[in-house]
């Protein structure tokens, strides 16, 4: 035995080790796969070989080679073999091993099983702890299973050691086996609070992680995480906690409110810019979880957007980036507090590291306004200018069209300018997205009429000059702008100077060279202009000019009618037979123009790019069902579709089309009108979809005079940059002109009013351009968006366990599925969502009930839909103008509810110097700005043009909100007609309902509902509505709509609700139904609050 | 969490790879050759984070490195991840390896690539931090190597 173990060490002596291994590779760069490859052949050997030291030697070598791409799956079972070596080197070399190159698929793991229980027992605590790292690389769903109780038994280890290892590995152990989440957890838990600091962070990793995943199920560790969170000192610890903040406050927003002061506390103490940063971005989650409305909060963003000022003005290009990214978060709720840093950012672009240019570019995106769009984009085309890589160069490219068209082109107030960059852009040469240019073009074009005339005269230029475009290389992508140039000139050549000219430059014989799609347009548009040039010599006398078109087609098109290209070839040999044709006509003197353009006739109206897949599918069509009975295999039957081919048939049916009188077509035609009115699936132009930008103060447009025949590059100023100051100057007028109105109202009141000569606000800002952005066109009953972009694969799914088991309690309706819980869950999410979008709306006019606004759901429920609905109820109304009004609290603050107001100019005249008064009583004020008297009446902040209206909020403070009320107030404003002004007012009564003291809260926690229900803090009342005739779901929906509830939980015809005051009372209800009874079971720790809601919910169901 | 851990040269010789997520030899080559693209055209005074390798992760993921002298160190983390808590943790790993190796320099991963492993499994387990301690750190990996020097005794 001795003798064969000095035997085996002498053998070693001659095995080259992991370092001979290395060296030798080092030594033979020439012919490296070939000495590997003997190299492989010896550690064959080796593994063929009883002793265990040679067998670990040359699973070590493995690994290495391993890392250099070659497959060793083939030694997976002498790896195996080294993992149960008893000596702790040989082991911890084949855990290695193992650990790198098994995975699921590795067949021999399955043997592993007992070494691995065996390892993890060993009383040598680095046995353990080799066993759990390979593991927590290779565990598969097998061995999480069977291994799982013997992990769980090591979380409690009397080694720190060993216990953070068992922590963290069970993390992987839950991914591949979720079952044993729910027994390992209340243990995990416990670790939370270890004695050792390095337990305690695995456990804060593992809970972090599971918690990122599925948040609302670890809400209710957040006291202890707060605990923690006050008292750890470990940075590592505390970012991972803060981070797990950041994922939690969007679904508790009482957890957002406690979490400001401890975090500021810590941006303003800690040294570690790691920590800080994790605050600032955790201070930021809880602000937009927050609603934006309220102003209270603007310290701490003002904090946060300082603190990262810093980061990005740092000289470490690290903190720099970071900031950046922060900034962009902000962004997206509080644009205004970022904005007035544009002049950092705007530096960021100039930064050497690209990185930082690009997220410097993204929040560009959110910064644009009306007023400052021309400035950014003249500093990004500075900028398209002096880069030199094309990657980065593109990226300017499509962020400079991103910026301009985001929001349905919401910050452009001239178009003519926007086209101008569009041309300017064509120069740039090698740039990949001339698809982006020309379908910009296009849109612009197509969708903004007013901009026909000017985008038409710019195209002709372009292809009048395509040869600057196509250059020097053929595949050079710009030239796809030729595409959208030659189709609008086509198109619109009604608005063509000189089409001839045009046509001329279409059919110039390099076009050949252009890529066939694009020549197939210039064909087919050539087309287009002939007809244009025929219709504008039709009057004279002279028939020479016509002749003379018709012949300069006949002699160009042959070219075309050559190409390879099946399009263009076809289309070509069409237009030329086409073109032979009206010569031959034009030779007798015929007049044709009339019915060429006939070929051409009628408008394309842009269609959304979705429209199609949202046309729902109407009542009652079953698309899976037969149009015509299938064939059937029956002999009989066979014989009669022969008759189908019979040759009067046909014939038949044709002449008795062809003998429908004009009468009976236009009957039909009006009959199918009327059935298009009626038919809501049916897409049609509506005039209402159009978004009407008025313009007032359109007379001061100055008319841009550019030369055109200078083609592209003008010389010094580039064209886009005259429209910059022209706008500048247009702005500059206007704001004099606004001042000398102010002025005279001024003097006309005799009174001192506030100056009010800040900065422009947005609205303030008239486009240069009676502009009408034809919107795209949709279905009129479109189902909303259909992103569902959960990945079914997601291992993190089968992990959404809620952790705090449900008690059966007897108030609830019976849990039969929790699916139905989830699509209630989602539907109340869509209405919240809709509803907060309708608030970010501007320009929109909201009506009462079935205005194109007003919430539609029913679309998760199979059953039919609900009918549209809508919370603004009329304040007040007279001939000039119309209020509607929504109450919103917000847990934000126990004593705030935001009134939203609606106003609607329904006159001919402007409305302005709106100011909005109410009387307060004691218990419910107007919040006024600071400095103004009690009595004092707010500003609307904006004007109203005739037909628009526009929406306004307005704080009150509440004390008590048991009782509903009424305040009375006044809304003075200006009639500003032409001849003259009229000061008006309109006496309005606000109604404070319970109702809108509450908010919807969802109840995530089925434990906290019935817990409250037992408590026995509650007090009950209930309520009968007899004869309600409507679907289950629809009183539901109107509950949840009118009065904030949601529901928690619905089984057939009985559901439970919850909803929350702003004080922070429950109200709870069982809603069930028999018939056309519906009867109301309701708690609440505050009966007359309860009392008056329930008389609120009768009052809803009464009007319908 | 922490998706995959590599260390190459200035010329994109892979000295050390640790994948917390299964792929197969050549495409974890693929990745090594693809990040060592991404990283080395980058200048020494840019920042240390770098969006979207398209092998490894998506949007989720970054790519955290450092590089010293001759060598990158570069981390795959998805957004759970503090940047700059793995930029420090980067610094520790590195601090790590020169306690242990005694002023550690390319050849010592070159010939030692399993010790290095070693040291980076008391950092990181599983794709999560499990150390962040320098001090505990080394110590656990210097008991682990007395335990196998005694080992090496006994025979």
């Amino acid at each position: 035995m001795a003798l064969k173990i000095v035997k085996g060490s002498i053998d070693r002596m001659f095995d080259k080790n992991l370092q001979d291994l290395v060296r030798g590779i080092r030594n033979h760069k020439e012919d490296e796969a070939k000495y590997i490859s003997t190299c492989i052949d010896e550690i064959k050997q080796e593994l063929k070989q009883d002793n265990i030291a040679v067998k670990a030697n040359a699973v070590c070598k493995l690994t290495y080679l391993q890392m250099l791409g070659y497959d060793v799956s083939w030694a997976a079972f002498n790896i195996v073999e080294v993992m149960s070596s008893s000596k702790f080197t040989y082991k911890r070399i084949g855990y290695l091993a193992a650990s790198q190159c098994f995975h699921e698929g590795t067949d021999v793991i399955m043997l592993t099983t007992n070494q691995i229980r065996k390892d993890l027992s060993s009383p040598h605590q680095y046995d353990t702890g080799v066993a759990l790292t390979g593991l927590s690389c290779f565990v598969t769903p097998d061995l999480a299973r069977d291994l799982a109780n013997d992990i769980m038994t090591l979380m409690s280890h009397t080694k720190p050691y060993i216990r953070k290892k068992a922590v963290l590995i069970m993390y992987k152990v839950f991914l591949k086996y979720p079952e044993s989440l729910r027994p390992a957890f209340p243990r995990l838990k416990e670790k939370l609070e270890d004695p050792d600091p390095g337990v305690q962070s695995a456990a804060v990793n593992v809970i972090c992680e599971l918690a990122r995943r599925n948040p609302k199920n670890y809400l209710s560790l957040a006291p202890l995480f707060f605990k923690l969170m006050t008292s750890s000192t470990n940075n590592w610890v505390l970012i991972k906690i803060i981070k797990l903040f950041g994922a939690l406050t969007p679904l508790e927003p009482r957890l957002g409110k406690k979490l400001i002061e401890p975090l500021t506390n810590l941006i303003h103490s800690t040294s570690a810019m790691s920590l800080l940063y994790e605050c600032v971005n955790t201070v930021i989650a809880v602000l937009i979880s927050l609603s934006s409305g309220m102003p209270n909060h603007s310290a701490s963003i003002q904090l946060c957007v300082q603190k990262l000022r810093i980061l990005i003005e740092d000289s470490d290009q690290n903190l720099k980036y970071l900031g950046l990214l922060a900034m962009s978060k902000i962004l997206k709720t509080h644009p205004k507090s970022v904005q007035s840093h544009k002049d950092l950012i705007l530096q960021c672009l100039d930064d050497k590291d690209e990185s930082i240019r690009l997220r410097a570019l993204d929040l560009l995106y959110g910064m644009v306004s009306k007023k400052n769009l021309m400035e950014i984009v003249k500093k990004l085309m500075l900028h398209v200018d002096k880069a030199e890589g094309t990657t980065y160069r593109d990226e300017l490219l499509t962020k400079i069209i991103d910026i301009c068209s985001q929001s349905n082109y919401q910050y452009i107030t001239n178009f003519e300018w926007y086209i101008s960059i569009l041309v300017e852009l064509t120069r740039l040469e090698g740039t990949r997205h001339g698809h982006l240019i020309a379908s910009q073009m296009l849109d612009v074009a197509i969708r903004v009429k007013a901009i026909r005339g000017f985008a038409v005269a710019q195209m002709a230029t372009l292809l009048d000059n395509a040869h600057l475009l196509t250059g020097n290389t053929q595949r050079n992508g710009i030239c796809e702008v030729l595409y959208a140039a030659a189709w609008i000139c086509g198109e619109f050549s009604e608005h063509l100077e000189d089409p001839m000219q045009t046509l001329e430059a279409m059919l110039r014989p390099k076009v050949a060279t252009l890529p066939g799609h694009i020549q197939a347009v210039y064909v087919q548009n050539a087309a287009k202009l002939f007809a244009t040039v025929l219709r504008k010599h039709e009057g004279e006398t002279d028939s020479h000019a016509a002749q003379e078109t018709s012949q300069l087609l006949i002699d160009r098109l042959p070219l075309f009618v050559q190409s390879a290209n099946l399009e263009v070839q076809e289309r070509a040999s069409c237009i030329l037979q086409l073109v032979k044709y009206i010569q031959k006509l034009q030779q007798k003197k015929v007049e044709v123009a009339e019915e060429v353009t006939a070929l051409f006739a009628g408008e394309l109206n842009p269609v959304a790019p979705k429209a199609q897949k949202k046309v729902p599918v109407p009542e009652g069509l079953d698309l899976d069902a037969w149009i015509n009975k299938p064939p059937s295999e029956s002999e009989s039957e066979d014989e009669k579709p022969k008759a189908v081919f019979a040759k009067e048939e046909p014939k038949h049916s044709r002449s008795r089309h062809t003998e429908v009188d004009e009468k009976e077509l236009a009957r039909r035609r009006e009959a199918r009108k009327r059935e298009q009115a009626n038919n809501p699936f049916y897409i049609k132009a509506s005039p209402s979809s159009q978004k009407v930008y008025d313009a007032p103060g359109v007379e001061h447009i100055p008319v841009v005079q550019i030369d055109l025949s200078v083609p592209l590059k003008v010389p010094g100023m580039p064209m886009s940059d005259q429209y910059l100051k022209l706008e500048e100057e247009r702005r500059q007028k206007e704001k004099a002109e606004r001042k000398k109105e102010k002025k005279k109202k001024r003097e006309k009141r005799g009174k001192e009013r506030k100056a009010d000569s800040g900065p422009e606000s947005e609205e303030d800002i008239a486009p240069a351009h009676q502009v009408d952005i034809v919107t795209e066109e949709m279905p009129e009953n479109a189902l909303p968006s259909d992103d569902d972009d959960k990945d079914p694969n997601d291992p993190h799914k089968a992990l959404d366990i809620d952790l705090d088991k449900y008690p059966t309690v007897h108030w609830f309706p019976v849990q039969k599925s929790s699916k139905h819980k989830k699509k209630k869950q989602k539907k109340e999410k869509e209405e919240k969502e809709k509803k907060k979008k309708k608030r970010h709306h501007h320009h929109h006019h909201h009506s009462n009930a079935g205005g194109e606004d007003s919430v539609q759901n029913g679309t998760v429920e199979e059953e039919e839909p609900l009918p549209p609905m809508s919370n603004y109820f009329l304040l007040a109304e007279n001939s000039y103008i119309k209020m509607v009004y929504d109450i919103q609290g917000n847990h934000q603050d126990e004593s705030k509810v935001v009134v939203s107001v609606i106003f609607e100019n329904k006159s001919d005249s402007f409305l302005k110097s709106m100011e909005f008064n109410v009387l307060d009583s004691l218990n419910s004020k107007l919040q006024r700005p600071e400095g103004a008297g009690a009595h004092d009446s707010l500003t609307v902040p904006f004007q109203l043009p005739p037909g628009i209206s526009n929406e306004a909020h307005f704080v009150f403070s509440v004390q008590s909100i048991v009782m509903p009320q009424k305040l009375k107030g006044t809304l003075t404003f200006i009639v500003k007609s032409d001849e003259s002004s009229t000061h008006e007012k309109l006496d309005f009564k606000l109604h404070f309902t319970c109702t809108s003291y509450l908010i919807t809260t969802p109840c995530y926690l089925y434990d906290a509902y019935a817990k409250l229900l037992e408590s026995g803090d509650l007090k009950g009342s209930s309520l009968r509505l007899e004869g309600i005739n409507m679907p289950f779901h629809h009183l539901l929906a109107r509950i949840c709509f009118h009065h904030h509830f949601s529901v928690v939980e619905r089984i057939d015809s009985c559901a439970s609700m919850y909803s929350r005051s702003i004080q922070g009372h429950h109200v709870c209800l069982l809603v069930k139904t028999s018939d056309q009874t519906v009867s109301i079971d309701a708690k609440c720790d505050e009966p007359s609050l309860l009392g008056n809601v329930l008389d609120e919910i009768k009052q809803t169901f009464s009007k319908c | 969490m922490i998706k995959a851990i590599l260390i190459f040269n200035n010329h994109g010789k892979p000295r050390l790879i640790r994948f917390y997520q299964y792929f197969a030899e050549d495409m974890q080559q693929q990745i090594i050759r693809e990040t060592f693209h991404l990283v080395s055209k980058r200048d020494d005074n840019v920042c240390n984070f770098l969006e979207g390798g398209s092998l490894i992760g998506g949007s989720d993921y970054k790519l955290i490195y450092r590089h010293y002298a001759t060598l990158y160190f570069v981390f795959c983390v998805d957004s759970s991840e503090s940047e700059l808590g793995i930029l420090d943790l980067i610094q520790v790993f590195v601090e790590t390896l020169d306690k242990c190796f005694e002023n550690v320099c390319e050849l010592d991963l070159i010939f030692h690539m399993d010790k290095v492993h070693y040291i980076l499994q008391e950092v990181v387990m599983g794709g999560m931090v499990l150390e962040t301690n320098m001090n505990e750190i080394v110590a656990q990996v210097e008991l682990q190597n007395r335990m196998e020097k005694s080992e090496v005794s006994d025979q």
